[in-house]
């Protein structure tokens, strides 16, 4: 396979300034699919109230979960970028939960590729959200 | 830290993200309009902005809008139900990041907001977030 996910991670792939210190790790991947860890953290909570982290770090998480999966599918990196990317709320992340998003790429023609995951906090049939998106390449 | 003033005279405190992004609120005729100025930890790829900080960014503009409303419409709470962002055009270093959002509609039990975020140019927008909140009124 021509995308090496391992490599890609150890250059620091998912490292990017944001990815980073949001402490987003790698966990693991399959042929069409990677799933990535987003650590609690109090800096990122989005609801004061409830303790409940924002939405904007587990957007960032799919974002990249679902990129990394474009790859797998189609072997090889390719730049691209987010057309759209749609974020389904299912209930909030428990405090002090780490959330896991899982990101599969389900469909791929020369130029776009859909996407879609679930992010959750330890139970993947008990998801915290579902995301659904599409990705446009760079190559000519 | 000062924290700014809603129109009504009342500190908008930002939840602890917002501080994290590293964004502030400029008062524009009466609106809370967010600004981000650029930084490692908001960077995708070399030089740009990373799209889930955008999108974190856009949320944010929805929830200052609507905290404003309901602070002036005797308080509530909102939870995120389904929030869509489209990418227009790459976010680049050299220059901050605006973003504001407007209330399309406030209820009793739902919210509509729409934020644009743009870097130069208001016209030349960099992305935009249809947000859709459930409304808890206080």
């Amino acid at each position: 396979m021509g995308f090496d996910m391992e490599r890609f991670v150890a250059m620091g792939g998912l490292g990017g300034g944001h990815g980073r210190h949001l402490g987003i790790g790698y966990r693991a991947h399959g042929e069409d699919w990677a799933e990535l860890a987003l650590p609690y953290d109090p800096r990122l909570i989005g609801d004061p109230a409830s303790g409940v982290i924002a939405s904007g770090p587990i957007v960032a998480m799919m974002d990249m979960a679902t990129s990394v999966a474009v790859w797998l599918k189609r072997g090889v990196f390719e730049a691209h970028v987010t057309l759209d990317l749609r974020v389904d709320y299912l209930r909030p992340a428990l405090p002090e939960r780490t959330v896991i998003g899982r990101g599969e790429c389900y469909r791929i023609t020369r130029s776009v590729a859909f996407v879609r995951g679930i992010a959750h906090d330890g139970d993947p049939d008990d998801p915290v959200a579902h995301v659904a998106g599409t990705f446009i390449g760079m190559r000519a | 830290m000062s924290a700014p003033r809603t129109a009504i005279g009342q500190a908008m405190v930002l939840p602890p993200y917002a501080q994290w992004l590293g964004c502030s609120i400029d008062w524009v005729e009466g609106h809370p309009q967010l600004v981000l100025p650029f930084g490692d930890h908001v960077m995708g790829w070399p030089g740009l902005l990373q799209g889930g900080a955008i999108a974190g960014l856009l949320e944010v503009a929805g929830i200052a809008a609507l905290t404003h409303r309901l602070a002036q419409e005797g308080g509530g709470r909102i939870k995120p139900v389904t929030i869509t962002t489209d990418y227009l055009r790459t976010g680049r270093d050299q220059h901050a990041t605006h973003a504001v959002g407007t209330i399309l509609r406030l209820g009793q039990r739902t919210a509509n907001v729409e934020a644009v975020a743009w870097q130069e140019d208001r016209d030349r927008p960099i992305a935009t977030a249809h947000l859709n909140y459930r409304v808890l009124r206080g």
